[in-house]
Protein backbone atom coordinates (compact mmCIF):
# COMPACT_ATOMS: atom_id res chain seq x y z
CA UNK A 1 0.00 0.00 0.00
CA UNK A 2 1.09 3.30 -1.09
CA UNK A 3 -0.18 6.96 -0.01
CA UNK A 4 0.94 9.94 -1.26
CA UNK A 5 -0.95 12.88 -0.58
CA UNK A 6 0.27 16.77 -1.11
CA UNK A 7 -2.22 19.19 -0.43
CA UNK A 8 -3.48 22.78 1.94
CA UNK A 9 -5.80 20.32 4.11
CA UNK A 10 -5.12 19.14 7.87
CA UNK A 11 -4.15 15.80 8.54
CA UNK A 12 -5.23 13.48 11.52
CA UNK A 13 -2.08 10.84 12.43
CA UNK A 14 -4.45 8.27 13.98
CA UNK A 15 -6.19 7.89 10.61
CA UNK A 16 -3.18 7.67 8.57
CA UNK A 17 -1.55 4.98 11.12
CA UNK A 18 -5.08 2.91 11.19
CA UNK A 19 -4.63 1.85 7.55
CA UNK A 20 -1.14 1.05 8.13
CA UNK A 21 -1.91 -1.14 11.04
CA UNK A 22 -4.36 -3.33 8.94
CA UNK A 23 -2.04 -4.63 6.89
CA UNK A 24 -0.73 -7.89 8.64
CA UNK A 25 2.42 -6.47 10.10
CA UNK A 26 3.68 -6.33 13.21
CA UNK A 27 5.17 -3.43 13.17
CA UNK A 28 4.15 0.36 12.48
CA UNK A 29 6.70 3.75 12.81
CA UNK A 30 5.78 7.23 12.25
CA UNK A 31 7.43 10.92 11.96
CA UNK A 32 4.67 13.93 12.55
CA UNK A 33 6.47 17.22 11.48
CA UNK A 34 4.99 20.46 13.55
CA UNK A 35 5.30 23.83 12.39
CA UNK A 36 7.65 24.75 15.36
CA UNK A 37 6.88 28.26 17.07
CA UNK A 38 8.86 30.64 18.91
CA UNK A 39 11.17 33.74 17.39
CA UNK A 40 8.32 35.63 17.10
CA UNK A 41 7.21 33.08 14.19
CA UNK A 42 3.48 34.21 13.12
CA UNK A 43 3.27 31.85 9.93
CA UNK A 44 5.04 29.43 8.10
CA UNK A 45 3.58 29.50 3.68
CA UNK A 46 5.12 26.23 1.96
CA UNK A 47 5.46 26.17 -2.09
CA UNK A 48 6.11 23.59 -3.94
CA UNK A 49 6.21 22.25 -7.68
CA UNK A 50 3.35 20.71 -8.55
CA UNK A 51 4.28 19.00 -11.23
CA UNK A 52 7.28 17.37 -10.18
CA UNK A 53 6.75 17.00 -6.04
CA UNK A 54 4.44 13.73 -6.28
CA UNK A 55 6.55 12.32 -8.63
CA UNK A 56 9.35 12.96 -6.59
CA UNK A 57 8.01 11.45 -3.78
CA UNK A 58 7.23 8.17 -5.08
CA UNK A 59 10.86 7.85 -6.25
CA UNK A 60 12.12 8.42 -2.46
CA UNK A 61 9.11 5.99 -1.51
CA UNK A 62 10.37 3.44 -4.40
CA UNK A 63 13.93 3.66 -2.95
CA UNK A 64 12.55 3.18 0.34
CA UNK A 65 10.47 -0.18 -0.70
CA UNK A 66 14.15 -0.94 -2.39
CA UNK A 67 16.19 -1.40 0.92
CA UNK A 68 13.58 -2.68 3.25
CA UNK A 69 10.62 -4.95 3.04
CA UNK A 70 7.59 -2.67 3.58
CA UNK A 71 3.92 -3.97 3.60
CA UNK A 72 2.95 0.06 3.50
CA UNK A 73 4.08 3.16 3.12
CA UNK A 74 1.92 6.74 3.84
CA UNK A 75 3.67 10.67 2.97
CA UNK A 76 1.29 13.20 3.54
CA UNK A 77 3.04 16.92 3.21
CA UNK A 78 1.16 19.70 3.32
CA UNK A 79 1.29 22.91 1.42
CA UNK A 80 0.14 26.51 1.67
CA UNK A 81 -0.31 28.50 4.78
CA UNK A 82 0.52 26.92 8.29
CA UNK A 83 0.46 28.84 11.62
CA UNK A 84 2.89 27.32 14.74
CA UNK A 85 1.93 23.91 15.67
CA UNK A 86 0.00 23.01 12.63
CA UNK A 87 1.05 19.36 11.38
CA UNK A 88 3.25 19.55 8.26
CA UNK A 89 4.59 16.22 7.59
CA UNK A 90 3.40 12.72 8.25
CA UNK A 91 5.22 9.96 7.22
CA UNK A 92 4.26 6.08 7.97
CA UNK A 93 5.67 2.72 7.20
CA UNK A 94 4.41 -0.93 7.91
CA UNK A 95 6.54 -4.15 7.96
CA UNK A 96 7.22 -6.88 9.73
CA UNK A 97 10.20 -5.82 11.57
CA UNK A 98 10.26 -2.91 13.88
CA UNK A 99 13.81 -2.09 12.22
CA UNK A 100 12.69 -2.06 8.78
CA UNK A 101 9.51 0.02 10.37
CA UNK A 102 12.11 2.52 12.16
CA UNK A 103 15.00 2.65 9.62
CA UNK A 104 12.81 3.57 6.11
CA UNK A 105 10.73 6.10 8.31
CA UNK A 106 13.87 8.01 8.79
CA UNK A 107 15.00 7.35 5.94
CA UNK A 108 12.01 8.99 4.42
CA UNK A 109 11.83 11.98 6.27
CA UNK A 110 15.35 13.05 5.80
CA UNK A 111 14.99 12.39 2.01
CA UNK A 112 11.95 14.88 2.31
CA UNK A 113 13.63 17.11 3.40
CA UNK A 114 16.23 17.82 1.39
CA UNK A 115 15.33 16.22 -1.96
CA UNK A 116 11.67 16.92 -2.65
CA UNK A 117 11.00 20.20 -4.22
CA UNK A 118 9.21 22.42 -1.24
CA UNK A 119 9.96 25.72 0.05
CA UNK A 120 9.43 27.31 3.21
CA UNK A 121 8.92 30.74 3.69
CA UNK A 122 8.24 32.28 7.63
CA UNK A 123 6.45 35.49 9.04
CA UNK A 124 7.30 37.25 12.08
CA UNK A 125 5.45 39.27 14.61
CA UNK A 126 7.13 42.25 13.11
CA UNK A 127 6.24 42.05 10.04
CA UNK A 128 9.70 40.77 8.81
CA UNK A 129 9.43 37.57 6.25
CA UNK A 130 12.23 35.26 4.95
CA UNK A 131 12.53 31.76 3.14
CA UNK A 132 14.13 29.26 4.63
CA UNK A 133 17.43 28.94 4.47
CA UNK A 134 18.55 24.67 3.32
CA UNK A 135 20.55 23.70 6.25
CA UNK A 136 23.65 21.75 5.79
CA UNK A 137 22.41 19.32 8.50
CA UNK A 138 19.41 18.08 6.70
CA UNK A 139 22.18 17.16 3.68
CA UNK A 140 24.15 15.52 6.18
CA UNK A 141 21.14 13.76 7.47
CA UNK A 142 20.50 12.34 4.04
CA UNK A 143 23.76 11.67 2.93
CA UNK A 144 24.34 9.07 5.74
CA UNK A 145 21.70 6.83 3.73
CA UNK A 146 24.78 6.73 0.90
CA UNK A 147 27.26 5.06 2.85
CA UNK A 148 25.14 1.84 3.81
CA UNK B 1 10.87 27.52 -33.49
CA UNK B 2 11.71 25.20 -30.09
CA UNK B 3 10.40 27.00 -27.03
CA UNK B 4 11.34 26.19 -23.24
CA UNK B 5 9.58 26.77 -20.34
CA UNK B 6 11.23 28.36 -17.74
CA UNK B 7 9.83 27.88 -13.94
CA UNK B 8 10.65 30.31 -11.03
CA UNK B 9 9.75 29.49 -7.10
CA UNK B 10 10.41 30.87 -3.56
CA UNK B 11 13.05 33.31 -3.63
CA UNK B 12 14.46 33.39 -6.92
CA UNK B 13 10.33 33.90 -8.32
CA UNK B 14 9.83 36.68 -5.92
CA UNK B 15 13.15 38.56 -7.50
CA UNK B 16 12.21 38.18 -10.81
CA UNK B 17 8.44 39.05 -10.53
CA UNK B 18 6.98 36.43 -12.18
CA UNK B 19 5.75 32.73 -11.77
CA UNK B 20 8.05 31.57 -14.82
CA UNK B 21 8.08 32.31 -19.24
CA UNK B 22 8.62 30.76 -22.11
CA UNK B 23 11.62 31.14 -24.07
CA UNK B 24 13.22 30.62 -27.24
CA UNK B 25 14.80 27.07 -26.99
CA UNK B 26 19.00 28.21 -27.34
CA UNK B 27 19.88 24.40 -28.28
CA UNK B 28 20.68 20.71 -26.89
CA UNK B 29 23.93 22.05 -26.32
CA UNK B 30 23.29 25.02 -24.05
CA UNK B 31 24.08 24.68 -20.74
CA UNK B 32 21.59 25.76 -17.81
CA UNK B 33 24.69 28.16 -16.60
CA UNK B 34 24.42 29.79 -20.02
CA UNK B 35 20.94 29.87 -20.28
CA UNK B 36 20.79 31.95 -16.94
CA UNK B 37 23.55 33.80 -18.12
CA UNK B 38 21.49 34.96 -21.27
CA UNK B 39 18.74 35.59 -18.76
CA UNK B 40 20.35 37.95 -16.63
CA UNK B 41 20.23 40.94 -19.06
CA UNK B 42 16.53 41.00 -18.72
CA UNK B 43 16.80 42.95 -15.74
CA UNK B 44 17.63 44.12 -12.01
CA UNK B 45 15.41 41.03 -10.44
CA UNK B 46 17.35 38.49 -13.00
CA UNK B 47 20.57 39.88 -11.82
CA UNK B 48 19.77 39.47 -8.21
CA UNK B 49 17.95 36.37 -8.65
CA UNK B 50 21.04 34.77 -10.30
CA UNK B 51 23.99 36.56 -8.32
CA UNK B 52 25.21 33.96 -5.96
CA UNK B 53 24.96 30.53 -8.43
CA UNK B 54 25.84 28.44 -5.31
CA UNK B 55 22.43 29.19 -4.06
CA UNK B 56 20.81 27.95 -7.25
CA UNK B 57 19.48 24.58 -8.32
CA UNK B 58 18.27 23.36 -11.04
CA UNK B 59 15.07 20.76 -12.48
CA UNK B 60 15.24 19.81 -16.17
CA UNK B 61 11.67 18.20 -17.05
CA UNK B 62 11.23 17.38 -13.20
CA UNK B 63 14.76 15.82 -12.71
CA UNK B 64 17.06 17.52 -10.22
CA UNK B 65 20.20 18.13 -12.54
CA UNK B 66 23.75 20.24 -12.05
CA UNK B 67 23.41 23.73 -13.59
CA UNK B 68 26.00 22.89 -15.72
CA UNK B 69 23.79 20.14 -17.72
CA UNK B 70 23.22 20.86 -20.97
CA UNK B 71 19.44 21.43 -21.89
CA UNK B 72 19.27 18.57 -24.46
CA UNK B 73 15.66 18.59 -26.08
CA UNK B 74 13.92 19.50 -22.48
CA UNK B 75 10.51 21.23 -22.39
CA UNK B 76 10.50 22.10 -19.08
CA UNK B 77 13.43 23.96 -16.70
CA UNK B 78 12.90 25.07 -12.98
CA UNK B 79 15.27 27.46 -11.06
CA UNK B 80 14.96 27.69 -7.20
CA UNK B 81 16.65 27.74 -3.99
CA UNK B 82 17.68 24.63 -2.23
CA UNK B 83 14.92 22.72 -0.98
CA UNK B 84 13.61 23.24 2.36
CA UNK B 85 10.64 20.64 3.05
CA UNK B 86 9.44 18.89 5.61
Amino acid sequence: MIHIRIGEEGFDPAALLEPLERLGGGAVASFTGIVRGGGGLVSMRLDHYPAMTERRIAHIVEEARARWPLLGVTVVHRVGDLQPEDRIVFVGTASIHRAAALESCAFLIDWLKSSAPFWKKESFLDGRSQWVEARAEDDAARDRWMKS
Amino acid sequence: MATLDILYFAWVREAIGRDGETVEHPGAEATIADLIDSLVPRGPGYAEAFADRSRLRAALDHAFVPLETPLGNAHELALFPPVTGG
